[in-house]
């Protein structure tokens, strides 16, 4: 474990997760911002709360919260959930390709949903990654992070707001 | 020289030991999202499987269904395989095999629960509450109407959870927690049944009635044809008294299982749960326009969407790291995230960062500000959650656990009092079970150790 000078928790770990995404050196550009990010407050969170007019299907109200009127563009906000909410619903698409997967997996007495990943799982790696990239090209700049709605159960997209000063010094 | 070389190890001693003691305490530290959980669950093989805290009588269902299914393999089948066919037996294994393993999977598996609302949620969802314009005096309505389908459907707020349930989503008192889809907690099952697990149970209770039919009809087939080889049904149930046990045993579930399978068909073909169905939520009593707005008005596709839609991961995560929480930011972060590093993949990498920079974000923002934060308080209340959590693990604790749930299990059954087999008492537990759970979550006995806990989680530390 070598030492890296300057500030070593988020340096190291930024390396590793480069190396591990297997990303080029561009990735190096783009942590600076969430370093930045590390070294600000949190103001407040945004929270943006589920639309179930249509439903149970999972989907996010698109409607643009007032604390952000101030950091960013109303389109890209709606373009990102709106994206988000259409991945989700091809992870919960009923189709041929999901009926199938069902029916295979009632014939094995669902034991084949412990070796293979179902669509689903695919779809939420790709949301991952979607948010992942919205966060380096366009939240971090701007002093906000975007939260996986998974990894708060589902219910809301958490969207924590830094403060501006340590943005602008860099 | 000496002094110089003294000095040089002396450091490198101190810089590993640091170290090496901060990564052992901080590895001690490192535990998995099951230890901490707030439902009352229990979680076994490092939190691959869990189960109801109250798993009623599961171990029951499992030897009612060993016994009889070994009874008829050891003395049926080899009358009937040497009388009849040799695919009697075959017949019986695949059908047993089916049933275990839904068996199993209905109580293993994650029934689609909600984990419960972070603080900063919580408090955004109460501001909310209090702008929407009802006075400070009393507590403001917590529900919330919203339009599905052209229908309005309530969505109530959980005091537990500190969330507005999203629609068909049902607060379990037994295990205490949220649970997308909410069918019934079943205690044959030792767990509730929900989004995540309906197929499976469904595939249980249909199979288990094949199962037990099968049986029977096999059973009753050896007695005739044995009491007319020996002249006398007296006479065979003499030579073959196994048989006698397996009837009554099959006679009694026949009518309960074969009627809840018949029940639940009618739920997946009009996309009903059992906790729709019991409250009558869609029923027509309450004017026309009422009509169950997530059904697709065809039976075919009802039973495609619940029985094969997509499968959702369980959303509560048990195997995942906890964030560090109260270690300092900076001394922390490189002895501890190589521990991260190695343990998880990919996607976790970008949660522990995440979480790393939320962490150090609250911890400096706790540090100016003295609010009663998360991250000082969450030590108190894993502290105190693991501890109870361990003691009801142990297994010298049983007995309060089993004493519980028989206590809770004796009754409904006391209503249909002293039927044998008592698969019978499944309807009316189930419906005594549901009728009881519904309004005021407790049946006055439960040891409600963990039910304080998550109101430890904001009591600040001072």
């Amino acid at each position: 474990m070598s030492k890296v000078k300057g500030s070593p928790g988020l340096c190291f770990v930024e390396d590793r997760r480069s190396n591990n995404r297997k990303r080029s050196s561009s990735a190096m550009a783009e942590t600076h911002s969430l370093q930045d990010l590390r070294q600000a407050a949190v103001t407040s969170k945004v929270f943006v709360q589920r639309d179930y007019t249509s439903g149970t299907i999972c989907k996010f109200q698109t409607k643009f919260p007032a604390e952000l009127e101030s950091r960013m563009d109303k389109q890209q906000f709606e373009e990102t959930i709106q994206t988000l909410n259409n991945l989700y619903a091809e992870a919960e698409k009923l189709g041929g390709r999901s009926y199938l997967e069902g029916c295979l997996a009632c014939l094995t007495a669902y034991t084949i949903f412990l070796c293979m990943e179902t669509h689903y799982e695919k779809v939420l790696k790709k949301i991952a990654k979607y948010i992942q990239e919205q966060n380096e090209k366009i939240y971090a700049p701007l002093g906000l992070l975007l939260t996986d709605p998974i990894e708060r159960g589902l219910r809301v997209v958490e969207i924590t707001i830094f403060e501006d000063r340590s943005i602008g010094s860099r | 020289m000496k002094n110089c070389e003294y000095q040089q190890i002396d450091l490198r001693a101190l810089r590993t030991s640091t170290t090496r003691t901060s990564t052992n305490k901080n590895s001690q530290r490192v535990r998995r999202k099951w230890e901490v959980f707030p439902g009352k669950n229990r979680f076994y093989c490092d939190g691959r499987i869990m189960l109801a805290r109250q798993c009623g009588v599961l171990p029951l269902t499992i030897v009612l269904i060993f016994i009889t299914s070994g009874l008829f393999f050891r003395f049926d089948c080899p009358f009937l395989v040497h009388q009849l066919t040799v695919f009697i037996p075959v017949i019986g294994g695949v059908l047993f095999l089916f049933v275990v393993i839904t068996l199993l999977q209905t109580s293993f598996t994650d029934p689609g629960i909600l984990p419960r609302a972070l603080p900063d949620e919580a408090a955004d969802i109460e501001k909310q509450i209090d702008n929407s314009g009802s006075s400070t005096y009393r507590p403001p309505p917590r529900t919330k109407e919203i339009l599905i389908n052209n229908q309005v459907v309530k969505l109530k707020y959980c005091s537990t959870c500190k969330m507005f349930r999203p629609p068909r989503t049902s607060h379990c008192s037994l295990c205490d927690n949220c649970v997308e889809r909410f069918d019934h907690h079943c205690p044959w099952v030792g767990n509730c049944v929900g989004k995540r697990n309906y197929r499976f149970f469904y595939a249980f209770i249909v199979s288990l009635s094949f199962l037990t039919s099968f049986i029977f009809g096999c059973v009753i087939t050896h007695l005739t044809l044995r009491s007319q080889s020996v002249n006398g049904i007296i006479q065979a149930i003499k030579e073959s008294p196994a048989s006698v046990v397996e009837v009554v045993i099959c006679f009694f579930s026949i009518w309960s299982i074969l009627g809840l399978s018949g029940f639940h068909t009618y739920l997946v073909a009009s996309n009903l749960t059992t906790n729709e169905d019991i409250k009558g939520s869609w029923s027509s009593k309450r004017g026309e326009e009422s009509g169950n707005p997530y059904t697709y008005n065809n039976i075919f596709t009802n039973c495609c969407v619940v029985l094969c839609g997509p499968m959702q991961p369980s959303l509560i995560d048990r195997r995942g790291f906890l964030p560090p929480d109260d270690t300092p930011p900076i001394v922390t972060s490189d002895t501890e995230l190589p521990h991260f590093m190695a343990k998880n993949d990919t996607n976790m990498c970008t949660q522990s960062t995440k979480e790393l920079l939320e962490s150090v974000a609250h911890s400096t923002m706790i540090q100016s500000t003295c609010t009663p934060g998360t991250p000082k308080t969450t030590p108190v209340s894993q502290e105190s959650l693991l501890s109870t959590v361990s003691i009801t693990v142990s297994p010298s604790s049983k007995s309060p656990s089993t004493g519980c749930s028989g206590r809770q299990a004796r009754r409904p059954i006391d209503v249909p009092c002293s039927q044998r087999g008592s698969k019978q008492a499944a309807l009316h537990t189930h419906k005594t079970m549901l009728r009881v759970s519904s309004p005021p979550y407790s049946l006055g006995h439960s040891p409600i150790i963990l039910s304080d806990a998550p109101n430890m989680g904001f009591i600040p530390l001072n």
